[in-house]
């Protein structure tokens, strides 16, 4: 078995990196896009600063509706948006659209749960000292959220590495399509297991740090 | 230096409008303390809250230090809060700021640059006897001193007036007294006028000048403080005359005189 692995070295390396890519961009790109939209959602909800009950409504439909679509079928779904946004409807570039879209209200709506789980007092304390709802959202709300949204990138992270497992259909590569393609369809059950085994290390590290990040955030002892 | 003046304060709730201010009307001197009491849901915090529009009145006008609040747009109502201080019976501190940050705060929202920041704040911290906790989290205080922190942030911008909503309510007895010397101590070194809630009449002794007494949103007795002085002195009203005696009166029933022994066996286990 060690002398395969040595042999499939060079392929895990590089299912290894497909994964990575994938990781690096979309996840980052959800939390950049999904803070602003889970801090609207939070904000013109029933228990933020601008309540606006029909707009309310509408995102979260929206994001309900992205959300329940099960990551297979929007893969395939979003083809064409994905063919317009990279050139593209194959490869691992191809597969961080489908991710990035599903990560977004995902994030999102961790976003708008750590927010409104948030002490109600330090928003009317900032009120009274004259804050600007710009300066309530930074200075105010995403201060003290902020160990609870790095836990909230933890779960999320974790969630993505098993969704880029389905890269693999369409040609994204990655370290589950690697144990796919070679456990399932080559029936070489010990590379597969060699591939699950890397898969929990990763997840494992992700997590770890998550949490390690997460803690030493929080000071509420 | 507060001047409120015919002042109604409506909630739509499911079961209705509440009026929880109901035609209130309060002059309160510069410099002066004023103590609002009264028992819980009278609208006490609701009247409060009115004073610096976090809660906007249906009717009346709140003019502080000569300013029409209600006539003021977003932005000047935000530079007018930079001059109201408040204070808050749960401290409403950030968990995740240092006390030193917690206080700089005000300042930030008041845009203060930030060397004059870390000068201000350590300048409130000093008035609350602090300095040496700058750099803790709140998690590590106690309640008193969580308050104080909640005192130096509020006083930070040099605000005239001071509205502090049940500020002994969270803290033990003895801490009450600290926290409220520390209070008066303000308003006599620095000239702030305070504005004071509480249901407990020790506190309204201890500290204000005047007294509005509150009753379903409505002020329905005020006197002066230095009244209490004379032995004869009667409130006009019943809830007045309940609050000024700090007793509390049970109807006790005579005691049964034995305890059952199973009962008595259950207890001796604990
Ligand atoms: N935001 C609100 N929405 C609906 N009702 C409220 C709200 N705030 C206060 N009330 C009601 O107004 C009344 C007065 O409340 P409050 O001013 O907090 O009283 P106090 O501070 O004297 O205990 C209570 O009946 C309370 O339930
Ligand atoms: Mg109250």
């Amino acid at each position: 078995m060690f002398d395969r692995l040595i042999e499939l070295w060079p392929e895990i390396v590089l299912a290894l990196a497909q994964t990575g890519t994938m990781l690096i961009v979309s996840i980052p790109l959800a939390i950049l896009l999904g803070t602003p939209l889970g801090i609207l959602l939070y904000g013109i909800g029933p228990t933020g600063l601008h309540h606006r009950p029909r707009l309310h409504r509408v995102l979260d439909g929206t994001v309900n509706v992205i959300r329940s679509f099960p990551f297979l079928i929007l893969l395939i779904a979003i083809i064409p948006i994905t063919r317009f946004i990279v050139g593209s409807s194959i490869g691992t570039a191809a597969v961080i659209v489908p991710l990035t879209i599903n990560a977004i209200p995902y994030f999102a709506r961790f976003v708008e749960q750590n927010l409104s789980q948030l002490d109600g007092g330090v928003v009317e304390a900032a009120r009274s000292m004259g804050a600007s709802r710009g300066q309530i959202i930074r200075d105010v709300l995403l201060v003290e959220a902020r160990p609870a949204l790095v836990t909230s990138i933890t779960i999320m992270t974790v969630s993505f590495i098993s969704y880029s497992a389905m890269a693999g259909l369409v040609g994204g590569g990655g370290i589950g399509d690697f144990a796919i393609r070679y456990g399932y369809y080559r029936y070489e059950t010990d590379i597969m297991i060699a591939a699950i085994v890397l898969l929990v290390v990763i997840v494992q590290i992700v997590q770890v740090s998550g949490s390690r990040l997460s803690r030493s955030l929080d000071k509420r002892l | 230096m507060i001047d409120i003046q015919n002042v109604s304060s409506v909630f739509d709730t499911p079961d209705g409008q509440l009026t929880a201010v109901d035609d209130v009307s309060l002059h309160v001197p510069e410099g002066s303390i004023q103590g609002i009491i009264g028992f819980s849901g009278a609208g006490k915090s609701t009247l409060l809250r009115t004073m610096n529009l976090l809660e906007r009145p249906r009717s009346g006008r709140v003019i502080i230090d000569g300013t029409d609040l209600l006539g003021l747009d977003v932005h000047q109502l935000r530079t007018a809060r930079h001059g109201i201080g408040m204070v808050f019976q749960h401290f409403n501190l950030l968990n995740n700021l240092t006390v030193q940050k917690n206080v700089e705060l005000s300042l930030k929202f008041a845009g203060v640059g930030r060397t004059e920041r870390r000068r201000a704040a350590a300048e409130a911290l000093d008035i609350v006897d602090l300095a040496d906790k700058a750099g803790s989290y709140p998690a590590q205080l106690s309640g008193g001193q969580k308050q104080r922190v909640g005192i130096a942030r509020a006083l930070a911008t040099q605000p005239r007036v001071l509205l502090c909503d049940e500020p002994t309510s969270a803290v033990d007895p003895r801490t009450t007294a600290s926290v409220l010397q520390y209070l008066s101590d303000v308003n006599a070194r620095l000239g702030i006028t305070l504005v004071i809630v509480t249901h407990e009449m020790n506190v309204i002794k201890a500290i204000a000048d005047n007294v509005a007494v509150m009753e379903d949103g409505r002020v329905v007795e005020r006197f002066d403080l230095t009244a209490l002085q004379n032995p004869g002195f009667v409130p006009a009203t019943p809830i007045g005359r309940y609050l000024i005696t700090d007793d509390i009166e049970l109807d006790r029933r005579p005691r049964a005189n034995t305890v059952a022994p199973a009962d008595a066996a259950r207890y001796s286990r604990v």
